[in-house]
């Protein structure tokens, strides 16, 4: 069994994200190319509070798309919608063309949705191939009884870790990951989503709790992912992160959608007035 | 190379915090050896009547200590055990004598207090896993309900006296132990080899990891509590068979030597570690120290002492091996 993420269609650049298509954003793409997600008019409010207002976003094969904005703007709240742990109070997703009902986790997963969480969601007490199984365990047959295959575990972990050029020494491979540096934990978590072949990844933060070095592999692996064709939503409060692997930026500002830009038609300055609200009158036109 | 040495010792070191139960048994096992040749002149331990009665010992606080282990895996911990086992140990032999104590009667008997038990598991499992209350408190809760619930079932005088062939058969010389070890290579099993073990180590390494995983956390977690349920309802029959009587009170001094056992066998309480195996050890350290002073004529109360000296220890080196790991 050796789960591969192969290489899907090439990727495809964007064209048109202009101002008035923020709340339907038309797209000139290839008819082959059809948006893997869709996210429509999705709204969701926790007790009195609206935590997201007529969202809608469509994400493509090989494009990286950034979620940007300030704390409480609602984006990991959208992600959570994405990825199956919040349930929308109105609106709706399409994955590949077809409207699905995420009731769980499971559910996004079914349509390729792996999601990288800030805290990296690892078992600390666990071996890195019990992380990348973890809840979907391989069994094998012992003397008719099923129990979980340690040894497929155990090779996956060093195939995965290999494929990201990351060294774990043999010694701690098979002991819990609280002991592994941030690095090699981050790297636990991609690969995991690799191996389940992700076709839609989400990162929140992922290079937040990272050294410099460990930060540039991170956008490495970001940057191959998209030349094998999957669709990537970055979260990142780093705008240097932001524009060097982006492909487009979609801006929050509490809940509601304020923006979306090329990363090549855009600039840094640009996104934080959108963040913050300073430019009011001209943001606000397309919501 | 300096560093393959340090490296060396800190596996080495490693080695020892994590068989150091084992070597612990052998010490007190060698001392009790040594102290009974010498001061008594008999052997302590190659005496088929003393293994017989320190297995017996251990038995009955392991049975709590099974469950336990699971429960205390998940960050959780399930105080109801001792009178829930108390509880166990009356409707078995109330139900079996209103039946008309005819083996059929002690099947209905036995299943029936099977099926209060883990419905007081589910009680406690429902409390932690889906209404969020502490495990501490929901599980006091339901110590004091299985407490007055098995001195109402067992009525005025405390005890339930049962005379049934099975039952005694149950209760005699090696069949709780039997009993006893059959259940444990179970639950080992299932710990160490099955999904259902593998998921409870994730909910106590991190509760929303597991469930981001898909991990259904709250069935788990309820399962996990019936499961302990289960084990008091062992516990609870065997005593009865072993003297012929329920009791309410049956578990209660167990409740603790059941927590004990687990986290001398290597659990934290913090959730996420513990094996069957250091359980099983745990409860064989605590019964040989409480089995061992009575042998060498030491006063009783003594053993609460070496007992509690004993739990404080291995959280101690269980902390060192935290801090080991992480420097490593």
């Amino acid at each position: 069994m050796s789960a591969q993420p192969s290489a899907k269609q090439p990727s495809v650049k964007l064209t048109s994200t202009d101002q008035s298509s923020v709340d339907q954003p038309t797209v000139e793409a290839p008819v082959s190319d059809k948006p893997l997600l869709e996210v429509e008019n999705i709204s969701i409010h926790f007790g009195g509070v609206q935590a997201l207002k007529n969202v809608s976003l469509s994400l493509y094969p090989g494009e990286v798309l950034a979620l940007a904005g300030d704390n409480g703007a609602g984006k990991s709240t959208l992600i959570k919608i994405i990825s199956g742990v919040y349930k929308p109070s109105g609106g709706s997703l399409r994955f590949n063309g077809a409207e699905i009902e995420l009731r769980e986790p499971q559910d996004a997963r079914a349509q390729g949705v792996e999601t990288i969480y800030q805290d990296l969601s690892l078992a600390d007490n666990l071996d890195v191939g019990s992380n990348i199984f973890l809840g979907r365990e391989p069994m094998r047959r012992v003397c008719g009884l099923p129990v979980v295959d340690r040894p497929q575990m155990k090779k996956v972990a060093r195939e995965v870790l290999a494929k990201l050029d990351i060294v774990v020494p043999e010694r701690k491979l098979g002991g819990p990951v609280r002991v592994l540096s941030g690095g090699q934990r981050q790297a636990i978590a991609i690969g995991r989503a690799l191996y389940w072949n992700a076709r839609i990844l989400i990162m929140d933060e992922p290079t937040a709790a990272l050294g410099v070095p460990e930060q540039r592999k991170v956008m490495e692996v970001i940057k191959g992912l998209r030349a094998q064709g999957v669709a990537v939503i970055l979260i990142s409060h780093n705008l240097h992160d932001i524009f060097s692997v982006a492909d487009r930026i979609i801006v929050l500002r509490r809940g509601e959608m304020v923006g979306m830009r090329k990363a090549s038609e855009t600039d840094g300055d640009e996104i934080v007035h959108l963040m913050v609200g300073d430019e009011y009158a001209d943001t606000r036109a397309g919501a | 190379m300096a560093d393959a040495t340090i490296d060396d010792r800190l596996s080495r070191i490693t080695l020892l915090t994590r068989i150091w139960p084992w070597l612990f048994l052998i010490v007190l096992l060698v001392f009790f050896e040594g102290w009974a040749q010498i001061e008594v002149g008999r052997s302590f331990l190659f005496s088929a009547y003393n293994v017989q009665a320190i297995l017996l010992a251990a038995s009955a606080p392991l049975l709590l200590a099974l469950g336990q282990t699971f429960v205390i895996i998940t960050a959780g911990i399930d105080l109801s055990v001792g009178f829930v086992m108390g509880l166990a140990a009356v409707t078995v032999a109330q139900v079996a004598l209103m039946a008309g104590n005819t083996p059929l009667a002690l099947a209905l008997a036995c299943i029936v207090t099977v099926i209060v038990c883990l419905f007081s598991g589910w009680v406690s499992g429902t409390l932690v896993a889906r209404l969020n209350v502490p495990a501490f408190i929901g599980t006091l809760g339901m110590y004091g309900i299985s407490r007055g619930a098995g001195f109402l079932t067992a009525g005025s005088g405390m005890t339930v006296s049962v005379d049934n062939p099975i039952l005694a058969w149950l209760g005699s010389d090696w069949t709780p132990i039997i009993v006893t070890a059959i259940l444990l290579l179970i639950l080992h099993f299932v710990l160490s080899q099955t999904r259902f073990g593998q998921h409870t180590y994730a909910i106590g390494g991190s509760l929303q990891s597991a469930a981001r995983a898909g991990i259904n956390v709250k069935r788990h977690l309820t399962s996990v509590y019936m499961l302990s349920g289960f084990c008091a309802a062992v516990g609870g029959i065997i005593y009865t068979a072993r003297y012929s009587a329920g009791a309410a009170n049956a578990g209660e001094s167990m409740l603790l030597d059941s927590i004990a056992a687990v986290v001398i066998g290597g659990a934290s309480l913090f959730g996420g570690t513990g094996t069957v195996i250091g359980t099983l050890i745990g409860s064989l350290i605590i019964a040989v120290i409480q089995f061992g002073l009575i042998f060498i004529d030491i006063d009783a109360f003594w053993q609460f002492i070496a007992v509690g000296a004993v739990i404080i220890l291995s959280v101690l080196i269980d902390q060192y091996k935290d801090r080991l790991a992480r420097s490593a």
